[in-house]
C-alpha cells in the first residue's frame, strides 16, 4: 500500500503521540498548545504550527468537537487542505520530457533519479540520463552504475568538466535518439553559494535554448530530516529556477518530514514523489488524502 | 552564514532586555518566551528548549540578577553561560590511542558527509604530522569506493579496498593490519549511511567496532537537520556508543538547532565542523566562540587567532 511506511515514521508517531496527548481529557487552550508541540516537533514551522491550531481553535468553537478522533480528522482535514496542489502532485505525462534535479548536498537528487528512470522505463517510455554533476568525487560514476541497474544510457563527461555542456551534449543524443524522458543530475549545492546558483542557473537556460520543444519538470530533493534550512532551498532554489515539485526523500526514516507542509502553503509547491528506501522501487507517488488522512490513523 | 538568523532573534531580545535599568519577572518571562521561539524556529529540539529556557529563567529570578545594577547583562551573561554548556564548555580534541596507532570510524544517516569528512579529516591529520590511512567499508551505495578513492587521491593519503568482499568488519580487520604493517598511525574507515532504526546495518556497525575496536567513533551529522537530530544522534549512541560529532554543511545559512541539540542529547561533543565541500574545510569547534558569536559579542578569540 501507498505510505505504509511513512505512516508508522511520521503519522505513526504523530498519531501516538497525539494520543498521549489526549488520554480523555477534554478539548481545552491546555490541550490545543500540546497538540501545537506535537506539530512542532515534527518540524512543521512555527506559522504554519500557527495557522494550523488557530483554525482547528476556531472549528473547535464552531463545530462543537469534543472527542479525540473529532479533532485529529479536523487536524488532518487542515493539513490536507495545506498540501494539497490539486492536479500538480502528478508529473508531467507529456514527451519528450527534460527532468533537472536541483537540490542541497546528499539529499538524495541522484539516488532519486536513478528510481525515477526505473519508474519511466517501466511504464514503455525510453528514458536518457545526463551526468551533469561533475564535481562531486565519483558522482558520475555513480549515476553510471544507477543507469546500468536500471537498464538505461547515461551521458557523461570527465570529472571537472562543465556541466552545462554536458546537458548540451545529453539533449542532442535525445533528440537523435527520441528519448521520451530525458533526466538531469546536478551537483548539489548550498543555495547561499552564489556562484553554483549562477551555474544551475545557466543549465537551467540551456535546456530551454536547445530544446524549447520539450515539456519541463524541475524537480527540488528535499530531505525529509531537514529543518527549517528547507525553506530557504525552496526559496532561494525557486528564484533561479521555475520549481515544478517536491521529491521528499528519506521518509522511511523516524523524520517527519513536516517541513514540506510548510513549503507547500507557503510557496505553493506540490510534493510529487516520496523517497521510502535505498532501492529503485523505494519512490512513491504523493498523495495529499492519503498523506493527511494517515496522520492519525494507526 | 549558519546561525544568523537566531543570531538575529537573540539579539533582538537582548537589546530590549539592556535597555532595562530594572527587570522584573515578566520582563524576564517574556524575554523567554522569545528566546523560546528563537531557538525553535532554529531547529533546536523541542525538549531541549524547555530545558534550557528553564534552566536560564530559575538562574535569572535570582536575587542576586534581579537586583544588580546590570540586570539585562546578568541575563546575557547566563544565556551565553548555559549555550556554551549546551554546545559542550571547552573545545573537545581528538583523542589518539596510547598504542601509537589510532583508528576512527566514521558514522551516520545516509549522505551527511562521512565520505567527504574522511578525506577532510585525513588533510588535517596530515597537516597535523600523522600518518593517516582511509578505508572504504560502504559496500552498498554505488560507487561508494571510488568516491573514497577519489577524495583519498585529492588529499595523497592511500586508500584500502577489498572490492569483492561483503563484509564490512573484515575488510576493516584487513585494512588496520595493512596500515599497521605499512607504519601509517591513523586508520579513518569509512562506513556507508544508514538509518538508526535499521537494526541489520547497526547490527554490521556494531560487528565492525568488536572487529576493529576503533578509538573514537564520530557521528557525522548534517547542520540542516531539524527536530531528528536528536532521534539519530541518540540512535547511534546507544547502539554504538559514539565519542564525538562531526557538524558538516555549516557554510550555507543552516540555523545550527542540531549542533545545539545533540550534545545536549547524547553528551557527546562536537569536535569539528564542516564549512565546504573542500578538503580544506574542517574546523575544530570551539563552543565558546560559537556561542559568543551567536549572541553577537563577537568572535573575539577566532578574530585574535587569525591575525
Ligand atoms: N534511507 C533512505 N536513503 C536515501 C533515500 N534517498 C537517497 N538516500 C541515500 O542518501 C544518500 C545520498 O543520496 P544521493 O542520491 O547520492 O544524494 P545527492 O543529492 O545526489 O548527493 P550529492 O550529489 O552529493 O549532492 C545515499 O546514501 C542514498 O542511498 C531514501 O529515500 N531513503
Ligand atoms: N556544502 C557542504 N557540502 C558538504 C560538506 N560535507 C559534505 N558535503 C557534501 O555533501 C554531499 C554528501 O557527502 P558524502 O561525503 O557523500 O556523504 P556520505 O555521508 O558519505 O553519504 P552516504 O555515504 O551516501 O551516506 C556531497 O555533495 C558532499 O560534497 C560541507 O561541510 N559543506
Ligand atoms: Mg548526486
Ligand atoms: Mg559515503
Amino acid at each position: 500500500m501507498l505510505f505504509d511506511k511513512p505512516k508508522k515514521s511520521f503519522f505513526g508517531k504523530l498519531s501516538e503521540k497525539i494520543s498521549e496527548v489526549f488520554l480523555g481529557r477534554t478539548v481545552d487552550e491546555e490541550l490545543l498548545e500540546e497538540l501545537e508541540e506535537v506539530l512542532i516537533t515534527s518540524d512543521i514551522g512555527m506559522d504554519t504550527t500557527m495557522k494550523i491550531i488557530g483554525q482547528l481553535r476556531e472549528d473547535v468553537r464552531k463545530q462543537g468537537l469534543t472527542t479525540e478522533q473529532q479533532v485529529k480528522d479536523r487536524i488532518a482535514g487542515i493539513v490536507e487542505s495545506l498540501i494539497d496542489k490539486g492536479e500538480n502532485h502528478q508529473i508531467c505525462q507529456e514527451i519528450p520530457l527534460v527532468i533537472l534535479m536541483i537540490g542541497v548536498n546528499g539529499g538524495g537528487k541522484t539516488t532519486s533519479i536513478g528510481k525515477l528512470a526505473n519508474k519511466f522505463k517501466q511504464e514503455g517510455k525510453s528514458v536518457l540520463l545526463a551526468a551533469a554533476d561533475t564535481f562531486r568525487a565519483a558522482a558520475g560514476e555513480q549515476l553510471e552504475l544507477w543507469g546500468e541497474r536500471v537498464g538505461v544510457n547515461v551521458i557523461s563527461h570527465h570529472e571537472g568538466a562543465d556541466p552545462s555542456a554536458v546537458i548540451f551534449d545529453a539533449i542532442q543524443s535525445a533528440k537523435a535518439r527520441h528519448i521520451d524522458v530525458l533526466i538531469c543530475d546536478t551537483a548539489g549545492r548550498i543555495q547561499t553559494k552564489k556562484n553554483l546558483m549562477v551555474e544551475l542557473e545557466k543549465m537551467n537556460k540551456i535546456i530551454g535554448r536547445e530544446y524549447p520543444e520539450a515539456a519541463r519538470e524541475t524537480l527540488l530533493v528535499l530531505d525529509a530530516t531537514t529543518g527549517k534550512n528547507a525553506i530557504s532551498q525552496a526559496k532561494e532554489f525557486g528564484e533561479i529556477t521555475d520549481i515544478t515539485g517536491i521529491v521528499l526523500t528519506k521518509l522511511d526514516g523516524t523524520a517527519k518530514g513536516g517541513i514540506v507542509i510548510t513549503i507547500a502553503d507557503e510557496f505553493n509547491m506540490p510534493v510529487k514523489f516520496i523517497g521510502v528506501g535505498e532501492g529503485m522501487d523505494d519512490l512513491k507517488e504523493f498523495d495529499p488524502a492519503e498523506f493527511a488522512g494517515g496522520l492519525f490513523n494507526e | 552564514m549558519a546561525f544568523e538568523s537566531l543570531s538575529d532573534k537573540l539579539q533582538g531580545v537582548f537589546k530590549k532586555l539592556k535597555g532595562k535599568g530594572v527587570l522584573t519577572e515578566a520582563d524576564i518571562n517574556e524575554a523567554m518566551r522569545e528566546v523560546k521561539l528563537a531557538l525553535l524556529e532554529a531547529d533546536v529540539n523541542f525538549k531541549v528548549v524547555k530545558d534550557f529556557v528553564s534552566s536560564v529563567k530559575e538562574k535569572s529570578l535570582g536575587s542576586d540578577v534581579l537586583e544588580s545594577l546590570t540586570p539585562g547583562q546578568q541575563v546575557i551573561k547566563i544565556v551565553n553561560d548555559e549555550l556554551v554548556t549546551l554546545m559542550g564548555g571547552a573545545n573537545s580534541k581528538l583523542t589518539y590511542s596510547p598504542r601509537g596507532f589510532t583508528i576512527f570510524l566514521m558514522v551516520g544517516l545516509q549522505g551527511t558527509g562521512k565520505t567527504t569528512t574522511c578525506g577532510k579529516l585525513a588533510n588535517y591529520l596530515k597537516k597535523n604530522g600523522k600518518k593517516p590511512m582511509l578505508c572504504a567499508c560502504d559496500i552498498y551505495r554505488p560507487a561508494a569506493i571510488d568516491q573514497l578513492e577519489v577524495v583519498g587521491k585529492s588529499v595523497d593519503v592511500p586508500v584500502f579496498t577489498m572490492r569483492e568482499c561483503r563484509e564490512p568488519e573484515i575488510i576493516a580487520e584487513k585494512a588496520v593490519k595493512e596500515a599497521e604493517m605499512k607504519g601509517y598511525d591513523v586508520l579513518i574507515v569509512d562506513t556507508a549511511g544508514r538509518l538508526q532504526i535499521d537494526e541489520a546495518l547497526m547490527d554490521e556497525l556494531v560487528r565492525v567496532k568488536k572487529a576493529i575496536k576503533p578509538h573514537e567513533i564520530l557521528l557525522v551529522v548534517d547542520a540542516m537537520t531539524g527536530q531528528d537530530a536528536v532521534n539519530a544522534a541518540a540512535g547511534f549512541d546507544e547502539k554504538l556508543g559514539i565519542d564525538g560529532v562531526i557538524m558538516t554543511k555549516l557554510d550555507g545559512d543552516a540555523r545550527g538547532g542540531a549542533a545545539l541539540s545533540v550534545k545536549q542529547v547524547t553528551g557527546k561533543p562536537i569536535k569539528f565542523i564542516g564549512l565546504g565541500e573542500k578538503f580544506d574545510a574542517l574546523e575544530p569547534f570551539h563552543p565558546e566562540r560559537m556561542a559568543s558569536r551567536i549572541l553577537g559579542m563577537g568572535d573575539m578569540l577566532s578574530l585574535i587567532e587569525k591575525a
